[in-house]
């Protein structure tokens, strides 16, 4: 008789590996990008039933949530299609994937079985870890009591960086997407700082007459730019105060 | 009139629930699965699903980009500060069993502060990367897909 957790592993592996074929087929990058999605949340579900349901749950929240958005909010500066590349230039990506796939697969035999008792994971600290946990911190998961007690300055450090990494965004982008004067040219029409909605506010003319006027004049004429972009940096200013 | 009624409808039920839902992980995580990051993820979550629904302007007022500003740096401070505390009460950096009588009621204390935290922290920088981004595009209709 066959686990049915076993099955479930199978047909998630396998939906996965369908999922992978499929974006790497694709050129529509809003497809991919939903597909990114689904493979995330097919990753979640792996996750579950492996009994990791906190990294589950980050998985689902981070990996089929809120990147998937990112992702999309990037697209709309970028081109909607990826361009095909030709053979001659995948060989050496295909070459890279076909050895790292043939090392991780000469490694498998070397593995612990999963849930073994002498595994690494289980043998050392682990095991010191679930041990002391309920005397020392009184607390069911210790997953909790590792992540914030005995590893709470790998913790402090993770919050560190997701502060640098925001910080990082809002000094190149700006919290209001308005930082400086940009240009961008999705699909072959462009989108600049005065178009933003933040922007309109204060110019009061609407997304279609500014888009119109400057996919109309490749380049646009510096005198009707000028002015709603001048605009436009008074309503970063009075925003940010 | 707006073709989106029903995602209107159902977001304008599920967005309260996922909140309340963040808060439930956050505060049950010493007894079940969760913490910090994944209550902020969801919470994070939350907001862009209302942005995405009602408009990023509509979210902007709900979460204003100062409060989203100000809650990115709180997290730290108040991770940071959770060490800095037990630092002044004469022990290591991030070491809790200070923070009360009973060192295990330290431990206690010292880890809800330390997920308040990264709560703020995570939920906010999360909130602040969509709006970066999102302030970015022009409002699209639906032909634009």
């Amino acid at each position: 008789m066959i686990p049915s957790v076993l099955i479930l592993d199978i047909a998630i592996m396998a939906m996965l590996v369908v999922v992978a074929f499929a974006i790497v087929r694709m050129r529509s990058l809003f497809a991919i990008v939903m597909l990114q999605g689904v493979y995330s949340l097919l990753c979640a579900a792996w996750f579950v039933s492996l009994d990791a349901v906190d990294v589950a749950f980050t998985e689902a929240a981070v990996g089929a949530g809120v990147s998937t958005i990112l992702m999309l909010s990037a697209m709309l500066l970028a081109d909607r299609q990826s361009k095909p590349i030709e053979m001659r230039r995948q060989l050496g990506p295909i070459l890279v994937v076909l050895v790292t796939g043939a090392a991780l697969f000469y490694a498998i035999p070397d593995m612990p079985a999963f849930g073994a008792a002498n595994s690494p994971a289980n043998a050392y600290v682990g095991m010191d870890y679930i041990d002391r946990t309920a005397d020392e911190i009184h607390i069911p998961n210790v997953v909790t009591a590792v992540l914030a007690s005995y590893r709470g300055f790998d913790t402090f450090g993770e919050v560190v960086v997701i502060f640098a990494a925001g910080l990082g965004v809002l000094l190149l982008l700006g919290l209001n997407g308005n930082a400086g004067k940009w240009r961008a040219r999705p699909n072959g029409v462009n989108v600049s700082s005065a178009m933003l909605p933040s922007a309109q506010a204060a110019t009061g003319e609407s997304v279609e007459s500014l888009a119109n006027k400057q996919s109309t004049e490749i380049p646009p004429a510096k005198p009707n730019a000028a002015k709603p972009k001048k605009e436009a940096s008074k309503a970063t200013k009075g925003g940010r105060s | 009139m707006n073709p989106h009624v029903i995602l209107r409808v159902v977001s304008k039920f599920l967005i309260p629930l996922i909140a309340l839902f963040a808060f439930y992980v956050q505060f049950h995580g010493d007894f079940g699965p969760g913490g910090g990051f994944q209550a902020g993820v969801i919470l994070a979550a939350a907001v862009i699903l209302y942005a995405l629904i009602f408009g990023i302007d509509a979210a902007k007022k709900a979460v204003p980009p100062s409060a989203v500003r100000i809650g990115m740096s709180l997290g730290v401070l108040i991770y940071g500060g959770t060490g800095v505390a037990t630092w002044l009460l004469g022990a290591n950096f991030l070491e809790y069993g200070v923070l009360a009588h009973d060192p295990s009621h330290g431990q206690h204390y010292g880890i809800l502060a330390v997920e308040l935290g990264v709560l703020f922290s995570v939920a906010s920088v999360m909130v602040a990367i969509f709006y970066a981004f999102g302030s970015r595009q022009p409002d699209l209709t639906d032909e634009d897909w």
